[in-house]
């Protein structure tokens, strides 16, 4: 199923909140007015220079943007091909790119009137960086996290506990990201009076997509500039994990209409697309409705959404962010997967080659970055989203290579 | 609405007497029981049968309703199966109004057209679908409406002045105000808010207006019922099923527990008037 390529890939969503057939609005009636207040909240606060203003000093001064654009040197050195650049977001406040998304929605919150967060969280990065906003802005915090990710992620739980948050360990399901999910939609539906759901990624129901598509664009708006400055010219690729995909979106967003920038985002492959313990939703699912919008699940023949599996919690979810889903089908984006040994190598790779230890979740696109520049010119430029550093996953890593901690 | 909804409405109404509207999970927990439960809806006080559809992420039940849903995916239950049961109940009842519960995406798997035209011909007369609001009439509640299936809505205490044309807008067979902001099972509503609630949407539509949410005893349904045209009780049957189990199998007491909460509550949605 290919739609149809439209004349900017940069004018979505539509009205209805649709990217293609992908994205909308599929709540509980209980929940719509919330939605169209935030998507009012959220026109109003776009065309008001103020939010803007204060979104861009908390950018600089709290989370220390604008992030590096770092050329990898020995790593390209070491792949014999095109030039490898990333995008150091692993080295914002809070150690993701998962603030920038939180420091716009505090903001829309705080215009909204609300007094309570929820969030969910998967590998706790998004988790992490809800409760550092809540902290700064003085609101009480529930984050639900599934249990699974609770173990396996367990720095980032202090973390949030030491920021004041709460966490709702949840152990529906397979007790990952879409089990938490689940647990923040009822709460919400519970709460939508004082509650603000800061939704982690770029799914979601319409508006999320878009609005935390444009918070996380301040990736991809930097790197534009600082590439231009550091090479003269747009990259040739673009790469970056996607779970739910906002640090991927964020980055290839301000590059879409450049049509010589290839862009590939890199899925979860988990133990191999063959069996079920895998979470690359593009490659191997088919579009359904889950979460408040239209995407490409992993789901069996009826339609019942299936467990993903990954050794990176925050690659851990079923779905994809509806704009990515028309990106495949448009054929504007590539979508691959990675399996976790690939990205225990890569992991492994970085942190011996150019003294970073990088998470779980842009290893996948690191590895991916592994196959690919070698088979490309010296002259030619990859950018990639290294979006989250790697301190949260050393048990996970350590027990994945036998190594005692 | 379809013919069946009519005729029961207007038979109420008639009476004096609001609806009891039941709600439980289709295939719960297997698919034998399940149906001997729908059958013995009516002679314990049923008027009007809901159907519950399971999905594997159901964001607006509590926790009783998830474990049900689950329980029947594990028995196998699917869309053909719930159209089986509704085809097996109308062997012997063709005036009980049935409709099915659930959400959006095993529909859409299914097909849309396909799932409309298989549930009219299996003597389904509605549907709620808990994801799909106004704002998503296209996908499957406009092609109920032609297909001459009734679209049942959910009102809910959020829904403002601004927002109740528009959810009023295309729904038909009765609307379904959610008495609590929340999940299924979960608070129990206040009979005066409830009773205003109701009053508000009928000064905007001939509808019937079923409350649920939230409504597990007699009492509760007598002191609802008096204000709505219909109450609507759901996880305090599906709770009757979950706890006549034995480790997640039907037993002797399944269907006489569930059937009794059936009365029990038909006492109270009886007396409501009286």
């Amino acid at each position: 199923m290919n739609a149809q390529a439209p004349n900017s890939f940069k004018n979505g969503p539509d009205e209805e909140g649709q990217f293609g057939i992908f994205g909308g609005r599929f709540v509980a009636e209980t929940l719509m007015p919330n939605i169209l207040e935030l998507d009012d909240a959220y026109a109003t606060a776009k065309k008001d220079p103020d939010f803007q203003k204060e979104l861009d000093y908390l950018n600089k001064h709290y989370t220390g943007r604008p992030s590096p654009l770092y050329f990898a040197e020995r790593l390209t050195e070491y792949l014999g091909g095109a030039k490898v650049y990333f995008k150091r977001d692993e080295l914002n406040h809070t150690g993701s790119h998962k603030i920038n998304n939180c420091l716009g929605q505090i903001l829309l919150a705080k215009r909204m009137g609300k007094t309570r967060l929820i969030a969910e969280t998967g590998a706790g990065q998004h988790g992490v960086a809800a409760a550092t906003v809540a902290a700064r802005f003085g609101y009480p915090c529930l984050v639900y996290m599934g249990a699974k990710d609770v173990h396996r992620q367990s720095p980032n739980v202090f973390r949030m506990k030491l920021l004041g948050a709460e966490i709702e360990s949840v152990t529906a399901g397979a007790g990952t990201l879409k089990d938490a999910m689940n647990e923040a939609l009822r709460d919400w539906v519970t709460n939508v009076e004082d509650t603000y759901y800061l939704i982690g990624t770029a799914a979601g129901p319409h508006p999320y997509p878009e609005l935390v598509r444009d918070f996380q664009s301040v990736i991809g708006k930097e790197a534009r500039e600082q590439i231009m400055e550091a090479e003269g010219r747009l990259p040739d690729m673009l790469v970056a994990a996607v779970g739910g995909g906002s640090n991927a979106i964020g980055l290839f967003h301000p590059f879409l209409d450049d049509e010589n920038v290839q862009i590939v985002g890199v899925e979860a492959g988990g133990k191999g697309l063959d069996g079920d313990e895998h979470c690359a939703s593009l490659t191997a699912g088919r579009p359904g409705v889950l979460h408040g919008n239209r995407t490409y699940l992993l789901q069996d023949s009826e339609g019942q959404i299936e467990e993903g599996a990954s050794i990176s919690a925050g690659l851990d979810y079923p779905g994809i962010g509806p704009e990515h889903s028309w990106l495949k089908d448009t054929g504007r984006c590539d979508y691959v997967p990675i399996m976790d040994d690939e990205a225990l190598e890569a992991f492994q790779l970085l942190c011996r080659l150019e003294g970073i230890i990088p998470a779980l979740e842009p290893s996948h696109a690191l590895a991916e970055v592994v196959k690919r520049a070698p088979t490309m010119g010296k002259d030619q430029i990859i950018v990639m989203n290294l979006c989250g550093r790697g301190d949260k996953d050393v048990h996970t890593v350590g027990e994945a290579l036998g190594m005692e901690l | 609405m379809t013919q069946r909804m009519t005729a029961r409405f207007a038979k109420l109404a008639a009476e004096n007497r609001p609806a009891f509207v039941t709600y439980f999970m289709g295939g719960d927990p297997d698919f034998e029981t399940s149906v001997n439960i729908m059958k013995g809806l009516p002679a314990a006080g049923a008027d009007v049968i809901e159907l519950g559809m399971p999905f594997s992420d159901p964001m607006a039940d509590g926790p009783s309703i998830q474990a049900a849903g689950l329980r029947s995916l594990e028995g196998g239950q699917n869309i053909p199966k719930a159209f089986d049961m509704v085809r097996a109940f109308r062997q012997d009842d063709d005036e009980t109004p049935i409709v099915v519960m659930g959400y959006y995406n095993p529909i859409y798997q299914y097909g849309s057209e396909k799932f409309l035209q298989e549930a009219k011909q299996a003597g389904i007369d509605g549907m709620i679908i808990v994801d799909l609001p106004p704002e998503m009439d296209e996908e499957l509640c406009i092609p109920a409406l032609s297909e001459g299936l009734n679209f049942i809505r959910l009102a809910t205490p959020t829904t403002d002045e601004k927002r109740l044309p528009k959810v009023l807008s295309n729904t038909s067979g009765f609307v379904y105000y959610v008495s609590i902001n929340g999940i299924t099972g979960a608070a129990a509503p206040k009979p005066d808010e409830v009773a205003k609630s109701v009053a508000h949407i009928k000064a905007k539509t001939d509808l019937p207006i079923c409350v649920g949410f939230g409504v597990r005893s007699a009492e509760q349904a007598a002191s609802i019922g008096k204000a709505a045209d219909g109450v609507v009780v759901g996880s305090a049957i599906v709770s009757a099923i979950a706890d006549s189990l034995d480790d997640g199998k039907a037993t002797g007491k399944t269907l006489t527990d569930a059937l009794a909460v059936v009365s029990s509550i038909s006492e109270g949605v009886r007396s409501a008037r009286t």
